[in-house]
């Protein structure tokens, strides 16, 4: 009653479309919305050409999308004060999850990633991209900002608890994303640049170890290719290569909608999936690069405002770390594809073909959108 | 607009992290940038070099046919399957499938791609057909292709296979007409631009950079229905006489043609599993014999161009054998004091002997030469014998006898077919051809006309109840012609019980069109003259030759040859 109230009363002192003002009563936010929209159509007509002409398949991405977005819708609904208040049980319930994982777990291309749940297959680590910084945020707002040195170090230990779960399965690219995404958190709780340094110094001499000890055998090659992928260009190097071709020949405007030669004649791996960049590159050249870029930028600056605009400490921290994270998708699958980064299967947001990330993502949003619709309500 | 500005404070935290942003956001942007206009040209290169790809296309090889245009052998598009092993090995799930469509054993394909999973192309299976191909190329399987071939078909199968012969799995002639006439035959592989996907597979042609070129058809001399009735003709006696090969060859006398030529044992060129090397010879040009008796007609020949003797010379060949040197040659009976016609409707060998001793080695050297014997017909066709023939300064006396009834030379059949198409052609020699002439073939006159004349109205003798060929004779016809019943060789000298059985001849012999040559090896049943074994065959092919040919009737109301057809086969 109260919400609705208000919410007309600003749109007629702003004057706002219709639309628009429904759209806010739904707790939607128009600009994210708008913007989310555009990007999901640019996918599937993306995917259509790079998944060779598959009606199928976007159909079943459009179902996957409608999914994620009725998701957003009841998670925008939710008060960020409820996530706050589950936040623990989800985090303790996700790493059991993620426990069962490893031992219960279906295998697939030798990692061990899913659980089946019998009517569907279910990745817990996914939904830890989002678990881990709700924890984070919910642990670091418990007292004043910034942490003192013991929180931080038991922040640290909480945020490793998933990271190495994730990293084992094994799945890179995921474990990644959760380590950023709490990275994030404690990086927007005022993380000590005397600390932040020390420990850039203490991962630089880690580096070794690591390189020699925890990385696997397929991630070492991934790097080693990455920083020369013309020394195995049958093999590890294939895709990079394949991917450069593909971004390059398509020069300033592409060669068209369904025309590009790499994609449509089956020369990229994994084209629909991780590499659907080098797809879209390649049929609508620099300045559809460019325009998807901006599009995205426009979205993370948008989480950036929500963040900034945030009246409490759990939730600032939250929409700034799915913003950021959401950054790093876009920065780390893009570097992949044109060669810049090693291949880390981290999707091109709303874009690559497949499941799970859909629907984490749009999830996200939904906090966010809820995080900017609901403060008004409980800031007077 | 008040709260946009809100992000950015003074908070250092937030500037460098918007530093940060717009260096990685940059970075973003430059790599675009670097790779699609700074790189664009050469990655559109390296694009092009993975789907832009010239290929051969195959040309399809010419048509052989017969005198009239019917099909002999012929090319049908198929489909070979090859594989790149080292990237068919990531599918190994698919190769018990792709085994069975090919009709291949799974172990065999396995073990042939672990051994070759160095090369980058490796046959599967050539020459399937395009259904079977297309079943293949659904499988989706990575590496594996196929290519369009054509494959040769060869209508006639085993009744002209030696004449026209077979090419190998990748059509090149290997023998017979085929390897002969290869440069004429083959076609010319076209290229074309095309784009390939990354299995490999054409998806679209963008150009022809020249056209296949089909070779050339070919067309034979021969006649596929004398052709056909020859074979069969002589595999039924071969069959009869328990015989343990054979040849048939027959010419046009007009121009040299061959109308007809087939060897047994023969073999199906469609099918060639089971073939061994002593059938595809065709042995009417690669092999040998002693002429024997066939010979005589030149002999008689020889006599009459000297001068020295007439067709009515008499000459005493009592008691039926004559010593020379060391030797005795002998005659089957004692014939007492004939004349020269005589001498070849009885094949006297003591006659033949006497004239030959009359007459000097050189005059009968020269007229052998004449006649092609020692060397090659010039047909062209690959593996054609010269025949023997030593030179006449080497002959002993007793040499130049037996040379006289056709021992220590020998011919192939297609060399005793063309002496006697001279015969037949009033004196004048015609080079042997396998291919069918359409202009007129210069002739050389290597016998008087009148010579050949008077041993054609002698030949005729052999073919009547006096002569030793009745069962040569066909009806309407006179036929001319001499049979041979040669005692072969064996180790150190000649076999008592093994023989090659000849008919040579020719007809019409009032006015010959048509020379023919039946030769029959080791004929181990209860016969064995060449009268008997070789006269038969030559009756019912020259018969069935005479009317496809429409040639016109010479011996209408004559009684001789009402002798029934049955008759000749007993």
């Amino acid at each position: 009653m109260k919400a609705s109230n208000r919410s007309s009363f600003q749109s007629s002192q702003r004057e706002m479309p219709l639309l628009q003002q429904w759209i806010q009563q739904l707790h939607l936010d128009f600009p994210l919305l708008v913007a989310l929209f555009i990007l999901a159509l640019t996918g599937l007509i993306v995917l259509y050409s790079a998944s060779g002409q598959d009606v199928i398949e976007v159909q079943k991405q459009s179902m996957r999308l409608g999914v994620g977005f009725v998701i957003m819708f009841f998670l925008a609904q939710l008060a960020p004060q409820t996530l706050q208040r589950w936040s623990l049980p989800l985090f303790i319930l996700t790493i059991i999850l993620l426990i069962l994982v490893l031992i219960v777990g279906v295998q697939v291309k030798g990692a061990q990633r899913w659980l089946d749940l019998y009517l569907f297959r279910f990745q817990p680590s996914e939904i830890m991209k989002l678990i881990a910084p709700m924890a984070l945020a919910w642990f670091l707002a418990e007292t004043a900002l910034p942490p003192r040195f013991f929180r931080l170090m038991a922040s640290l230990v909480l945020l490793a608890i998933p990271v190495v779960l994730v990293a084992v399965e094994p799945d890179l690219g995921t474990s990644l994303l959760i380590a950023s995404s709490g990275f994030f958190v404690l990086f927007l709780a005022g993380l000590r640049w005397r600390i932040l340094a020390g420990a850039s110094i203490l991962l630089a001499i880690m580096a070794w170890p690591i390189w020699e000890y925890v990385l696997r055998d397929y991630q070492r090659t991934r790097v080693l290719t990455f920083l020369n992928p013309e020394n195995d260009p049958l093999g590890a190097g294939y895709h990079i290569i394949q991917s450069k071709i593909a971004i390059g020949s398509g020069g300033l405007f592409g060669k068209g909608w369904l025309n590009g030669t790499q994609s449509q004649l089956d020369f990229l791996p994994e084209r629909h999936t991780d590499f659907i960049f080098a797809v879209f590159s390649e049929e609508f050249g620099m300045l559809g690069g460019i325009m998807l870029l901006i599009l995205y930028l426009f979205i993370i600056l948008r989480g950036m405002f929500i963040a900034a605009e945030a009246k409490d400490t759990f939730s600032r921290l939250l929409a700034g770390s799915i913003s950021l994270t959401f950054f790093v998708y876009i920065f780390v699958n893009i570097g992949m594809v044109s060669g810049l980064l090693p291949v880390v299967g981290v999707p091109l947001p709303l874009i690559s073909y497949g499941g799970t990330s859909i629907v984490t993502l749009l999830a996200g949003f939904g906090i966010l959108m809820s995080i900017h619709t609901h403060k008004k309500m409980l800031s007077p | 607009m008040k709260k946009q500005q809100k992000i950015i404070t003074y908070d250092k935290r937030r500037i460098v992290l918007l530093l940060l942003f717009v260096a990685i956001v940059a970075l973003l942007v430059w790599r675009v940038v670097y790779l699609q206009v700074f790189n664009k040209d050469f990655l559109q290169n390296q694009g092009a070099a993975r789907h832009l790809r010239t290929v051969d296309t195959a040309a399809n090889r010419g048509v052989i046919m017969d005198r009239h245009g019917e099909a002999l052998a012929i090319s049908t598009p198929v489909e070979s399957v090859w594989v790149n092993p080292s990237l068919l090995v990531n599918q190994r799930q698919l190769l018990p499938k792709l085994a069975r469509m090919l009709g291949l054993d799974l172990e065999q394909v396995e073990r042939t791609l672990a051994a070759r999973m160095d090369r980058e192309f490796v046959y599967l299976k050539r020459h399937v057909n395009p259904d079977t191909a297309r079943q293949v190329l659904d499988l989706q399987a990575e590496g594996v292709f196929t290519q369009r071939e054509y494959r040769r078909y060869y209508p006639t199968g085993e009744v002209a296979s030696h004449v026209i012969g077979f090419t190998n799995i990748d059509d090149l002639g290997q023998e017979g007409v085929e390897l002969a006439y290869e440069d004429w035959l083959k076609g010319t592989p076209g290229k074309k631009r095309v784009i390939k996907d990354r299995l490999g597979r054409v998806i679209e042609d963008l150009e022809n950079i020249h056209t296949a070129a089909p070779g050339k058809d070919l067309h034979l001399s021969l006649d596929r229905r004398i052709q056909y009735l020859a074979y069969r003709e002589l595999k039924a006696a071969i069959k009869l006489n328990k015989a343990r090969s054979g040849s048939a060859v027959m010419l046009d006398v007009k121009t040299g043609e061959v109308l007809a030529a087939v060897n047994q044992p023969s073999f199906n060129p469609n099918n060639r599993k089971k073939m061994r090397s002593s059938q595809y010879r065709n042995r009417a040009v690669t092999d040998v014999f002693e002429p024997g008796s066939t010979i005589k007609p030149f002999t008689i020949a020889m006599a009459l161009e000297s001068r020295k003797y007439r067709p009515a010379t008499i000459i005493n060949t009592a008691p039926g054998s004559l010593k020379v040197g060391r030797n005795t040659i002998r005659d089957l009976n004692n014939y007492g004091s004939i004349n020269l016609t005589n001498v070849i409707t009885k094949s006297s060998n003591v006659g033949a002997s006497k004239i030959a001793l009359s007459l000097t080695p050189e005059q009968m050297w020269v007229m052998y030469n004449r006649l092609g014997f020692g060397s090659v017909t010039g047909s062209g066709f690959p593996g054609e014998s010269a025949g023997l023939l030593s030179h006449f300064s080497r002959w002993h006396k007793i040499e130049q006898a037996t040379l006289s009834f056709g021992y220590g030379l020998s011919v192939t059949p297609l060399q005793l077919a063309h002496a006697y198409s001279i015969l037949a052609a009033d004196g004048r020699s015609r080079p042997v051809s396998f291919l069918r002439q359409d202009e007129p073939v210069l002739a050389e006159q290597v016998l008087p006309v009148k010579v050949a004349q008077q041993v054609r109205e002698m030949m005729k003798t052999v073919v009547s109840s006096e002569g030793t060929g009745l069962q040569a004779s066909v009806q309407g016809y006179q036929v001319a012609g001499k049979t041979g019943t040669i005692h072969k060789t064996a180790a150190g000298g000649y076999a008592n019980d093994r023989y090659i059985a000849v008919f040579a001849g020719l007809a019409p012999a009032s006015d010959p069109r048509l020379v023919l040559v039946v030769m029959i090896n080791d004929p181990a049943g209860e016969q064995y003259y060449g009268g008997q074994v070789a006269a038969p065959v030559f009756s019912r092919v020259m018969s069935g030759a005479l009317r496809l040919m429409d040639v016109a009737p010479d011996n209408l109301p004559v009684i001789q040859t009402s002798l029934p057809q049955d008759e000749g086969r007993s």
